[in-house]
């Protein structure tokens, strides 16, 4: 379980959060969104230790990020934004560094790096070199390694980011398998599509503040059930509709261009927010 | 509270193997240099306090390059943190500041003895065959013990690669030549000898020099790369938390 309470970061006199609440359950699959800039990365940074917080707490699995940093670390698994692979080091060789950064026995490690470096589809690669692997593979590698010491808590911050949309989707159904399997999931993405797909929850984070929290579903049945994209030369503007026979009907009275569709999380996070997740 | 300090020293151990040829390569070229210039032609004829230039430069030449290589450390601690952003990996392990820079420090002495070897085979090449009593080894673990300290508190200040670069010129390159490893301290002036007597590759050279030559070393030597060894530790344990934000 993630909890999060009055949490304040500022760099200098920029406030990046301003005091962010939450808890997300034990294996809870949750997405975190917000445009650039909102703070996603610091939150992650500061639950898994690579920042300070300025104010407020924040605990995982029930220790405390600050006081037991070292018992609160041993819960957690991260899979950062940038490829933070030992390129010089062979698969094999990233798995086995992690496992004893995790303090891991050799005997453990032995055993587990071939069933992780399997789950991920990866067995016959253990002798690559971390700066051969192509992107795909990277990212697979890191889930891999991130998983490898049994943590209760993965924070993935942008996981499948740079991916082509085969790739994207396997890593979906990984990520998906982890999270049955009881593990609970931080997630931030750009891609809207992957919240709206992989998480029970979401938040939308806006200028450092949590603006709301629910299920994707919840957040999308705000706005209406389908939508019509108007272009003019100047802009493009989004109505909302209930049913589509409304959408139908308007469409039946104006001849501008425009495409009809269903309404998504991105078109929730617009209307919140005014931006778009980036 | 050193939980984990094998897993940072097995990965220099890793990435050592992997490079270990261009490695050998590299701790060769600059030593044979200084030796074929100053020792082997500048200072054939030279006699320095009763040994031949080329006996009296290689215990300097020694200090100095245990002085570099552990020093070293601190250029592939900046890559892993700039560049390659591995270092994130080690921030978010459950291991302490105290275990990382263990690990890392481990490493940079690793690094410093092995090219040591490379240079005593060299040495021995050109016919100089020094005495590598436990002073030797004890001075030569200490000096790349200060260094290697010193790099790791480098690596976690630093905000930029060039950084850097500009404080291997204010720190680095000055007590290469200015630390007894090419000539004796007593040649400058009083003054400039007193100032270059807080250096520690002062106290390394003397140190590694007086038993290379089987002469019994002055332990304040000793003491004092003990303390700023100490005392560099210590301060990189705590500089570690600088590379958090």
């Amino acid at each position: 379980m993630i909890r999060i309470e009055g949490l304040v970061k500022n760099y200098g006199a920029v406030e990046v959060l301003r005091g962010i609440d939450l808890e997300v359950p034990a294996g809870e699959l949750f997405a975190y969104l917000g445009p650039n800039g909102a703070g996603k990365t610091t939150t992650i940074r500061i639950l898994t230790g690579q920042t300070r917080l300025d104010r407020g707490s924040a605990t995982l699995n029930g220790f405390c990020i600050s006081r037991e940093a070292l018992s609160a670390k041993r819960q957690v698994g991260y899979v950062p934004q940038l490829n933070n692979l030992d390129r010089e080091l062979s698969v094999y060789e990233n798995m086995w560094i992690h496992g004893r950064l995790y303090h891991m026995e050799c005997r453990t490690l032995k055993q587990r790096i071939p069933e992780m470096l399997e789950y991920v589809g990866m067995a016959d690669q253990t002798a690559v070199l971390g700066k051969h692997l192509s992107g795909g593979f990277q990212r697979r590698l890191m889930i891999a390694r991130a998983l490898l010491h049994e943590p209760r808590i993965l924070f993935m911050d942008e996981p499948t980011v740079g991916l082509d949309a085969g790739i994207r989707r396997r890593l979906w159904t990984l990520i998906k398998y982890i999270q049955e399997n009881g593990t609970t999931i931080f997630l931030t993405t750009h891609y809207i599509e992957e919240a709206e797909f992989l998480a029970q929850r979401v938040a939308f984070l806006d200028e450092g503040r949590i603006q709301v929290i629910d299920s994707p579903k919840n957040l999308i049945a705000r706005q209406g059930t389908w939508a019509i994209d108007r272009f003019s030369r100047e802009h493009m503007e989004t109505l909302y509709f209930n049913t589509r026979a409304a959408a139908e009907s308007y469409n039946d009275h104006h001849d501008d261009r425009h495409t009809l569709r269903r309404v998504n999380l991105e078109d929730a996070f617009l209307a919140l927010t005014g931006k778009r997740v980036k | 509270m050193i939980r984990g300090w094998s897993a940072i020293y097995l990965r220099e151990v890793f990435i050592v193997r992997r490079r270990l040829l261009k490695l050998i390569l590299s701790w060769t070229v600059q030593p044979t240099l200084y030796m074929v210039a100053f020792g082997y032609a500048l200072g054939r004829h030279v006699q320095v306090e009763g040994h031949t230039y080329m006996e009296f430069l290689l215990p300097g030449l020694v200090a100095m390059s245990s002085m570099n290589q552990s020093y070293r450390i601190a250029r592939e601690i900046n890559f892993a943190r700039f560049y390659w952003h591995i270092f994130e990996e080690f921030q978010v392990a459950p291991i302490s500041n105290t275990a990382f820079v263990l690990g890392e420090v481990l490493a940079g002495m690793t690094r410093a003895l092995m090219a040591v070897g490379v240079i005593l085979l060299l040495g021995a090449g050109f016919g100089v065959v020094l005495s590598h009593n436990l002073y030797f080894w004890l001075a030569l673990i200490l000096n790349s013990f200060v260094f290697a300290s010193l790099a790791v508190i480098v690596a976690m200040v630093v905000r930029t690669h060039d950084d850097q670069g500009m404080l291997n010129n204010f720190i680095i390159t000055p007590m290469a030549f200015l630390g007894g490893t090419f000539f004796p301290l007593e040649q400058l002036p009083i003054l400039a000898q007193k100032i270059l007597y807080f250096l520690p590759l002062t106290h390394a050279s003397k140190a590694i020099r007086a038993a290379a030559f089987g002469q019994p070393p002055d332990p304040r030597s000793f003491l004092i790369l003990a303390g700023v060894g100490i005392f560099f530790f210590v301060a990189a344990v705590h500089c570690v938390n600088l590379a958090r934000d």
